[in-house]
């Protein structure tokens, strides 16, 4: 369970997180919201590159902001990136490797773990190619298997269906959906493809400038006037 | 298993096998590096004159040089203009503890890389703050400064206290060499023995764990920091390492010179270092090699035939121009597509010029 509670970031003048408090219960949750609404400055939040000016969180009772950065990575917060980050010039197990080397597990079941991780997002074939020579669709599959290698407690995956095609996005819904179940992570789910966050997300939030305008059950939250109006920019009808 | 497959398509589930612990070719590579090192510590000093034995003495020292910067160039991605003055400080402390004390030369090699280690190291504090053009302008000004000190601090030379300087002295003894390598050939052999030494420790480095965080932080630091890796302390292990061996290094050209002068160790190399370190390739350690013979035996070469070689400034400027608009890895990268093409190239004019032999395309 991630409690969020006031949590206010400022950038200058610019105010990109606003009090957001929400609570994100189990399994996988989506965070949605228009280009600019603070998605990923939360999860730079979470993962230690933004110092909010106040507000906490707390990840499963510990204090996330306490944390130096990367020891949140070893604790089992996991995230992805709108841009590419797989290490191309190592293998894919290389890259998922990688994680579990910096992480508290014991190497020897690093093999396992990281052939296990591979397995789940459907990279067996390729375990052994760099980076640099897959698809954009492999790369982001091995981004997700670096996120989800070992014993995660909180996997971030932000914009990971961006300029993929149909059938891969498919393909990474399922994997998406494996995850609670395979490694017992919490997931939180930033995408624009609603159709992907209405069928891996039970639960989701909504940020509009830095607020949460609206949280709970998925198909109820993306028929919320709010929400709608937020992404069609229709002024602000208070009701 | 070749045929590739979109990732959504169901597959014959074979368990994924995972990667084999050594290569394929590993031995057949290795093999063909020994002996490579063989002759070149064999065959080398027999078929050259002392003046080109002495050149590759310099090859091999400086070839450890460029490795260490490489791996912060190349692996790491942290410019440093500052390692020809790392390099003045491991000759510093070897001279200084040649003459001091009786300790063998090995152990020696040992206490000025290790010393080196520390001081440099010192060097890539900026590191953490600040990456590029400013991280390039602090080391400079370090090295600068070093360069400074190293001038009034003189290197030392037969005498005592803290300095070994002593500028009343007529006879200068020479720095000492290691019982096994009096002569020069011998002391070839000896610096290239440690060379292979550095490299090994390096290439260790690059393939294991510190190698691929290296990789990580090179290519996105928040992304290293999301996987969990503490940049702060592999940027800092990058600097050590490469400090050690340029250490080593500096202790290896103390006693290849046998008199060390501050007047030869100019701010400006840590640049012209910079260079052929990107011309031989920043991404292979064999880019390395390339460097040290571009920087000790091209000018060699060019003293030999009566060239001043200082003009090998204008060159290496072009030269960098070129890698980095058009050969980015370096010329160790470069240069067998180069031959691979040519080779096609000639292939091909053979097949044109003997149409009976080959049954037209």
């Amino acid at each position: 369970m991630i409690e969020v509670s006031g949590l206010t970031v400022r950038f200058g003048g610019v105010t990109s997180l606003d009090g957001m408090s929400v609570t994100f219960e189990s399994g996988t949750c989506g965070l949605i919201g228009p280009n600019g609404a603070g998605k990923t400055t939360f999860f730079n939040v979470l993962s230690g590159f933004v110092r909010p000016a106040s507000g906490g969180v707390k990840a499963f009772g510990e204090d996330l902001l306490a944390m130096a950065n990367f020891r949140r990575a070893r604790w089992g917060v996991r995230r992805t990136f709108q841009t590419e980050q797989a290490i191309e010039n190592l293998t894919v197990y290389e890259n998922v490797a990688m994680i579990h080397e910096h992480s508290k597990l014991s190497s020897s079941t690093r093999q396992d773990d990281v052939l296990g991780a591979i397995a789940i997002v459907g990279l067996d074939d390729v375990a052994n190619t760099k980076v640099a020579t897959l698809g954009a669709g492999q790369r982001r599959l091995a981004e997700v298997a670096r996120a989800i290698v070992g014993k995660p407690k909180l996997v971030l995956l932000d914009e990971p269906a961006a300029g993929l095609p149909e059938t891969e996005t498919a393909h990474l819904g399922e994997v998406i959906r494996g995850i609670p179940e395979h490694t017992g992570a919490m997931t939180i789910l930033v995408d624009h493809d609603m159709s992907l966050v209405s069928s891996c997300c039970q639960n989701t939030a909504v940020l509009d400038f830095g607020r949460m305008i609206a949280s709970g059950p998925t198909s109820e939250v993306l028929r919320n006037e709010q929400v709608v109006q937020a992404y069609l920019g229709v002024a602000e009808a208070k009701g | 298993m070749a045929t590739a497959q979109l990732p959504g398509e169901a597959k014959p589930k074979t368990p994924p096998s995972a990667p084999p612990r050594i290569e394929r070719g590993f031995y057949t590579r290795a093999a063909i590096i020994a002996v490579g090192v063989l002759l070149v510590i064999f065959l080398l000093p027999q078929v050259l004159s002392l003046y080109y034995v002495d050149a590759m003495t310099q090859v091999a020292i400086y070839a450890v040089v460029a490795l260490g910067l490489g791996v912060l160039v190349g692996r790491v991605g942290l410019i440093s203009l500052g390692q020809a003055a790392v390099l003045a400080i491991g000759a510093w402390v070897a001279a200084r503890l040649l003459f001091g004390t009786s300790l063998p030369y090995e152990v020696v090699l040992l206490a000025s890389g290790v010393i080196t280690m520390l001081l440099g190291t010192l060097v890539g504090l900026p590191a953490l703050r600040m990456r590029g053009l400013y991280l390039a302008l602090i080391t400079l000004m370090l090295a600068g400064a070093i360069t400074v000190v190293l001038a009034s601090l003189n290197f030392p030379n037969g005498g005592h206290g803290f300095s070994g300087y002593n500028g009343a002295l007529l006879h200068i003894p020479p720095i000492r060499r290691p019982g096994i390598a009096q002569t020069d050939p011998a002391y070839f052999r000896y610096s290239v023995v440690v060379a292979v030494i550095m490299f090994l420790i390096v290439l260790i480095h690059v393939r294991t764990k510190p190698g691929r965080a290296w990789a990580a932080i090179r290519q996105s630091e928040p992304a290293a920091l999301a996987a969990g890796i503490n940049t702060t302390f592999y940027k800092l292990w990058a600097f050590a390492l490469a400090s050690f061996v340029t250490g080593v290094a500096g202790g290896v050209l103390a006693g290849a010179v046998r008199y060390l002068y501050s007047i030869d160790f100019q701010t400006q190399d840590s640049i012209t270092l910079l260079a052929v370190v990107l011309m031989g390739g920043a991404y292979s350690i064999w880019g390395a090699i390339v460097a040290g013979l571009l920087l000790q035996l091209l000018p060699a070469i060019l003293n030999d035939l009566g060239v001043n070689p200082d003009w090998l400034v204008i060159l290496f400027g072009i030269g960098v121009l070129q890698v980095l608009t058009t050969a980015p890895t370096g010329i160790v990268d470069q240069m067998p597509k180069d031959i691979a093409r040519l080779a096609r190239f000639i292939g091909g004019l053979g097949r044109r010029s003997s149409p009976a032999k080959e049954p037209a395309q």
